[in-house]
């Protein structure tokens, strides 16, 4: 493995403001689509996947009728091997939060990616993630990631 | 004198370093001691000493100077005389030199320096020696933090003490210092290194003397800490913050003027710096040193600093200069750039006040100015101008505000640069005067320039802050001659017409909310300025007014521009009232007050009433004058409305009155109440009040009645309850003899003919009252809720027994009553006093035991019941099962009430009044009674009592321990014990524990829980908590008992927020951990509770902390908690949703091993990436994973 950091110098643009949802008129209102995922922490910096434009609002589509999500990220760099931590991040922060109904689909956007196609199939690969998940190290990794959701 | 060997052992135990250090500071003050009260002097010490003090060994020597020095240290105060002192400041200075026992004798030094002059100090000479031997020997930057402190603050001791014959030293000690602080770090050094430089700086101010030389030195070791960047947290070890450090540079540069060369350039270029603070921060330095440096020093700048501030204020004022006439407060967004331009503009004024000649020419010649100028004046309408225009001109309006408010001449120069031209872009000549406010129109067919429209608004702004001076001075006297003065006489009349066209065109809706702002605030300024006729004259004055209540009288609903108009009035009312100008005072009384107060007669008007009453409240809220013309208005509303809704039953009238009372007890009864003159308005209210009611025989209020008793009792609580014992005696008296005239209840014949009870509990309980009755008795309450304690009540038996025989046809403002009579009867009275007072044991008689006989047969067999047997009172209205349940429960109520009065003022009756209510409790089917009552029961009928009774018997818990705001609290005079509620709590909880734990049957059980949940639910949450463990098991039987009506649902949710307070706190933990189990079962239980989504998101939270116990307890639950919370993640409400992926976080993660639940993850490193770049390396990690 590398050494050092893969992309050594991220451009880190500005977070985009929280709509403040009027918690009466959209209580009910199904799926809560954005603010879980703005403030996953990238794996390599201390910023959130937001600030790097690593996971925009309108890259994540939910069809709630059909209980399904999709989420297209776009990785900092093409051949960023923290591709799929983060996409493990995002899929590991999905299980927790939605209700098992939800299908979940990650995708690295097209034509970001050097190795597009593996990263995606590895991602949406049901046994590998479980076997992701067991290993401890990953799991710690992602839950440091994750932490700052819940703050 | 005490011996030698009695003290000897102190010194080597402090000498000997393996000692502990708690007796090395118990020998230093043995011997402190010793010498304070003269039984050793410091000679013999010194003598016996002598070795100590000279030995070759480091560690003893070092020890022995630190004890000499500690010592003098604790005899700052003793008076020593001079030779001592000189002999020891020589060992000291000499042990300079000595920098293996440095420490101690740097603390020598500094105790003897600090010495006040009764007690003898350091003279000259030996203070001289001691410089010149510091200079000589010691390297402050290569000792430890404690003994660099030392030698600053040495040093600063020595500079303030002894500036003269420190100054002689010159160039060496300017040299020294500036190399004792060259790269000085710590911030307690570097606080007392700042000061230092201070003043050092007024020791040489000669701007040709020895510092002049060393000042760019001195400033190169000083620039450098600017701007502080100091990244401790708030709360460090230090105790220092950085806007202590950032004030304390602050001095240091602005000390001498011999900075200057050094100090503005690096000013000006940390200026335009990107970080916000330090721009903020060297906004604050340049206008302090401005000051301190002194104009002629600062021209030289002058073209570059404005160029700066400039620049400062343009990039960093706020973006739309609409924000800024709306409310000062801002979102916090843009907070840090406001900052700066706050400070940017603070300076900016320094700066004119410096050198104001030369200033205001650098800006009424800038040229940018010029250019913002031409480009925003060219577009007319505010939404057309672009947003860095609308910023740009923001600034401008700041920068020429300031420099009006500066002084007047700068005012004139302003003004006669701008203000002709503002006007020319308005297009407003003085000719179109007397046209343009004449018929009321202006012949502007267009609309007006808005960016002119701001700046000039902007100055006139500023020029009425210079007039007005700050708050403490009375304004300046006008004078005509001045410039502005002249402008603004002119231009008066036509800008007024200009404005006024502005608001009429808004009401037709077509303006800007931009315009409107700026409309309104221009004539409010142009009304509020100071100085009789000059410059505005009494004429515009009144138009403007006009102008204003034909805004306010037309308006059918509440726009922005009816608030804003409506704020302006009042504005003006409060500032002509407070300038004592009675010829203003006369017209704003003729034109507003009279016309806005009269549009509440107005029957017919289109504008809703309520909008009426908040004008006329408003308006009123001006002056005492003002408020008082408003008041008799109001108070002839409300007595005609009232005679005709009593009377013939108007409905309008009783729809009108609502409002009305609303306004008057929510508005003007506040209004009086802060600024005196309260006690007569309330009692002409309640008299008059009183009055109609008295006058009035046939009460006839339709539908709406409930409401507007309502809101006529509260009127009456407050106006009685701010009036004073004498005024509220007259009230009761009053309102006494309304009530003993009325012809609906023979009083007399009542109490004196006991046969009649019977008779009239048959038809209580079948009729209500009348309605006039029910207006009397509750407005009687209402009157004898907010009673002080000490006011004199008259014939208080006939009131009490008026009142329990309302109470038992369930009027509960009677009760209320009874429980603030009950809470605020004298104990005992003077037997002098009048023979119908009573005492608080008589009344308890009075209402528990009538005194009227009863037909029931149950009453002679109870003879040897608490109370006095054979009589009918309020506790046989609770228990004889054989009345109907409607009269069982009012007369629960009213006991509950009766006992809050008791349980506030902390009476022992309140015994008798729990045991009735717990009687009532478990008097379901053949319980056991609790050993206390089976006296009282042992007589009583075997019957069931109605579940309603039951029901209102532990509701009565609530009622006696919630706070009321109808009565029996602070503002109703109730007398309150401390801590009354936790002391109920503890008495009453093992009665009611054991009494849940003896029932058997489960509706009295799911009672008793009620009771319980009333009791822990409204107990101050620490004394429930200290009981946690007792309290806890009953807490969670009650949940899912109470979980399953409806109807408990707020009890539900509070007894959940004692358990989630028990949680959370360290002292219940101990109860939490034991019972986790059950805990976490209740609480899921709890998460899928349909009626509240309240309790499901507490009890959601309250499983994320219950996650932070120890894992042994919470593991086995883990599954089904995560079960349970997946369903949670499909709420239908968005919070509780949330919740749950938190939740689900913490406990996946409990598992997982790993602590992300409980990590602040520290930013900024990045190192975990180590360990996963390497999975297979770390194999061994995962030991708690596997669990």
């Amino acid at each position: 493995m590398v050494s050092g950091l893969i992309n050594a110098n991220p451009v880190v643009y500005e977070r985009k403001e929280r709509r403040i949802r009027d918690p009466v008129a959209h209580a009910d209102e199904f799926p809560y689509k954005w603010y879980m995922h703005a403030d996953i922490k990238d794996p390599e910096h201390p910023y959130s996947l937001e600030e790097l434009k690593v996971v925009t609002e309108d890259a994540v589509e939910v069809d709630d009728k059909h209980s399904h999500v999709r989420v297209t990220f776009t990785p900092t760099v093409e051949h960023c091997s923290m591709a799929t931590v983060i996409g493990l991040c995002l899929r590991v922060k999905l299980m927790r939060s939605l209700p098992s109904r939800y299908k979940v689909d990650i995708k690295v956007a097209p034509g970001t990616h050097a190795t597009e196609a593996a990263v995606n199939k590895q991602l949406n690969d049901k046994e590998r993630v479980a076997a992701a998940l067991e290993n401890p190290n990953l799991v710690e990794m992602v839950d440091q990631c994750l932490t700052p959701t819940y703050a | 004198m005490a011996k030698t060997s009695s003290w000897i052992p102190h010194i080597e135990a402090f000498v000997d370093s393996t000692r502990p250090p708690n007796q090395q500071n118990a020998s230093l003050d043995a011997i402190v001691s010793l010498v304070k009260n003269d039984l050793l002097t410091i000679e013999t010490l010194v003598k016996e000493m002598g070795l100590y003090l000279t030995t070759t060994d480091n560690v003893i020597r070092a020890r022995g100077i630190l004890l000499l020095a500690d010592l003098l240290t604790c005899l700052a105060t003793k008076p020593l005389d001079h030779a001592t002192i000189h002999s020891l400041i020589g060992f000291f200075t000499e042990r300079l030199a000595d920098w293996q026992a440095l420490h101690g004798a740097l603390v020598g030094c500094l105790a003897l320096l600090r010495r006040k002059s009764t007690a003898g100090v350091v003279i000259d000479s030996d203070a001289k020696a001691l410089v010149q031997s510091y200079l000589q020997n010691i390297q402050v930057q290569s000792l430890a933090k404690d003994d660099r402190k030392l030698c600053f603050e040495m040093l600063e001791c020595l500079l303030d003490r002894y500036p003269a014959t420190v100054a002689t030293l010159g160039d060496d000690l300017i040299y020294g210092i500036c190399e004792a602080i060259d790269g000085e770090k710590d911030p307690e050094c570097l606080m007392v290194m700042f000061h230092l430089v201070e003043v050092l700086a007024q020791l040489f101010p000669d701007p040709s003397g020895p510092l002049a030389g060393f000042a760019e030195e001195v400033f190169d070791v000083l620039g450098r800490y600017f701007p502080i960047h100091f990244t401790h947290p708030i709360n460090n070890e230090y105790g220092v913050k950085r806007d202590d450090l950032s004030r304390a540079l602050m001095l240091a540069f602005s000390s001498t003027p011999l900075f200057e060369p050094f100090a503005i350039p690096l000013l000006l270029e940390k200026l335009s710096s990107s970080l916000p603070a330090a721009k903020v921060d060297s906004l604050k330095y340049l206008s302090n040193c401005l000051v301190k440096y002194g104009a002629d020093k600062v021209e030289k700048h002058a073209k570059a600093i404005w160029s700066s501030l400039k620049d400062a204020i343009c990039t960093s004022s706020s973006q739309d200069p609409i924000f800024s006439i709306v409310s000062q407060k801002q979102d916090g967004i843009g907070f840090q750039e406001n900052e700066i331009a706050k400070e940017a503009l603070v300076c900016l004024q320094k700066f004119i006040l410096q050198d104001d000649v030369l200033v205001l020419s650098l800006i009424l010649g800038d040229e940018e100015i010029e250019t913002i100028l031409s480009s925003v004046t060219s577009i007319k309408r505010y939404n057309d101008i672009p947003k860095e225009s609308k910023q740009k001109l923001h600034a401008v309006g700041c920068m020429l505000s300031i420099s009006a408010k500066v002084s007047t001449p700068c005012c004139n120069k302003v003004f006669q640069k701008f203000f002709c031209r503002l006007m020319d872009i308005l297009g407003i000549s003085t000719e179109s005067s007397s046209r343009g406010i004449s018929d009321g129109t202006h012949e502007l067919s267009e609309e007006l320039n808005f960016g002119a429209l701001y700046l000039c608004i902007e100055l006139l702004d500023a020029c009425r802050c210079s007039v007005m001076g700050s708050k403490e001075h009375s304004p300046q006297p006008v004078s005509a001659e001045e410039t502005w003065c002249c402008l603004i006489t002119d231009f008066s009349g036509p800008l007024t017409g200009a404005l006024h066209y502005i608001l009429g065109t808004s009401m037709n809706g077509n303006t800007s909310e931009a315009d409107i702002h700026c409309g309104v605030k221009g004539l409010q300024i142009l009304a509020t300025f100071p100085g009789g006729s000059l410059p505005i004259s009494k004429s515009i004055f009144e138009s403007i007014l006009t102008i204003f209540v034909s805004v306010i009288s037309d308006s059918r609903e509440d726009t922005l521009l009816w608030r804003l108009t409506l704020n302006a009035l009042k504005e003006v009312g409060i500032f002509i009232d407070e300038l004592h100008d009675s010829e203003k005072v006369l017209s704003f009384m003729t034109i507003v007050v009279e016309k806005v107060i009269s549009l509440i007669s107005l029957s017919e008007s289109s504008m809703p009433l309520p909008l009426r009453l908040e004008a006329i409240s408003v308006v009123g809220a001006a002056g005492q004058n003002f408020m008082l013309r408003a008041i008799q208005v109001l108070e002839e509303a409300i007595s005609e409305n009232f005679f005709y809704a009593s009377v013939d039953g108007n409905l309008k009238s009783a729809e009108i009155l609502v409002p009305l009372l609303e306004c008057y007890s929510n508005k003007v009864l506040p209004w009086f109440h802060n600024s005196g003159d309260f006690e007569d308005v309330a009692f002409r209210f309640a008299v008059s009040i009183w009055n109609q009611v008295e006058s009035n025989k046939t009460f006839n209020i339709g539908v709406q009645r409930k409401e507007l008793l309502g809101e006529m009792m509260t009127a009456m609580r407050l106006a009685v309850a701010g009036c004073s014992e004498d005024i509220q005696g007259l009230i009761v008296q009053k309102a006494y003899s309304v009530l003993a005239s009325s012809t609906f209840f023979p009083l007399k014949d009542v109490f004196s003919v006991p046969a009649k009870l019977e008779e009239l509990q048959l038809t209580k309980v079948v009729d209500s009252l009348s309605c006039r009755d029910e207006w009397l008795i509750s407005l009687f309450a209402s009157v004898i809720i907010a009673l002080r304690p000490r006011t004199p009540l008259v014939n208080v038996r006939v009131i009490l027994k008026l009142f329990t025989i309302v109470l038992l046809k369930g009027h509960v403002p009677a009760a209320q009553a009874l429980g603030s009579i009950t809470n605020k009867l004298p104990l005992n009275i003077n037997s002098v006093e009048v023979s119908s007072a009573c005492t608080l044991e008589e009344a308890m008689d009075v209402i528990f035991n009538m005194g009227l006989q009863s037909a029931s047969d149950s009453g002679p067999s109870r003879k040897g019941s608490a109370m006095d047997g054979g009589d009918v009172g309020l506790i046989d209205f609770c228990l004889n099962v054989g009345n109907s349940s409607l009269t069982q429960t009012n007369a629960v109520v009213g006991l509950a009430w009766i006992g809050k009065g008791l349980l506030m003022r902390g009476h022992e009756k309140l015994k008798d009044v729990v045991m009735i209510l717990l009687r009532c409790l478990l008097l379901t089917g053949s319980v056991s009674p609790l050993p206390l009552q089976q006296d009282m029961l042992g007589e009583c009928k075997e019957q069931d009592m109605h579940p309603t009774v039951i029901r209102s018997a532990a509701d009565a818990f609530d009622v006696l321990l919630s706070d009321s705001n109808v009565c029996l609290n602070k503002r109703f005079h109730a007398t309150i014990k401390p801590l009354y509620k936790q002391h109920f709590f503890y008495t009453m909880m093992p009665i009611l524990l054991s009494s849940i734990k003896d029932s058997d049957s489960s509706t009295t059980r799911s009672m008793l829980y009620r009771a319980f949940g009333h009791v822990i639910s409204n107990t101050p949450l620490a004394a429930v908590v200290t009981e946690a463990k007792r309290v806890i098991f009953a807490l969670l039987d009650a949940l899912p008992m109470l979980s399953l009506d409806v109807r408990d649902k707020d009890l539900t949710y509070s007894l959940l927020l004692v358990l989630s307070g028990i949680i959370m706190d360290e002292s219940g933990r101990e109860a939490v951990t034991e019972n986790a189990h059950i805990i976490i079962n209740r609480l899921i239980g709890l998460i899928s509770y349909r009626q509240m989504m309240l309790v499901r998101e507490t009890a959601i939270q309250c499983l994320v902390a219950v996650s932070g116990l120890p894992h042994t307890r919470i593991y086995p639950m883990r599954t089904q908690v995560l079960q349970a919370i997946s369903k949670a993640l499909d709420d239908p409400k968005r919070i509780v949703r949330q919740e749950a992926g938190r939740c689900r976080q913490a406990w996946v993660s409990i598992a997982s091993g790993s602590t992300g639940a409980n990590i602040r993850y520290c930013q900024g490193s990045s190192s975990f990436l180590n360990g996963t770049a390497r999975p297979g390396l770390n194999q061994d990690y995962n030991s708690e994973t596997s669990l």
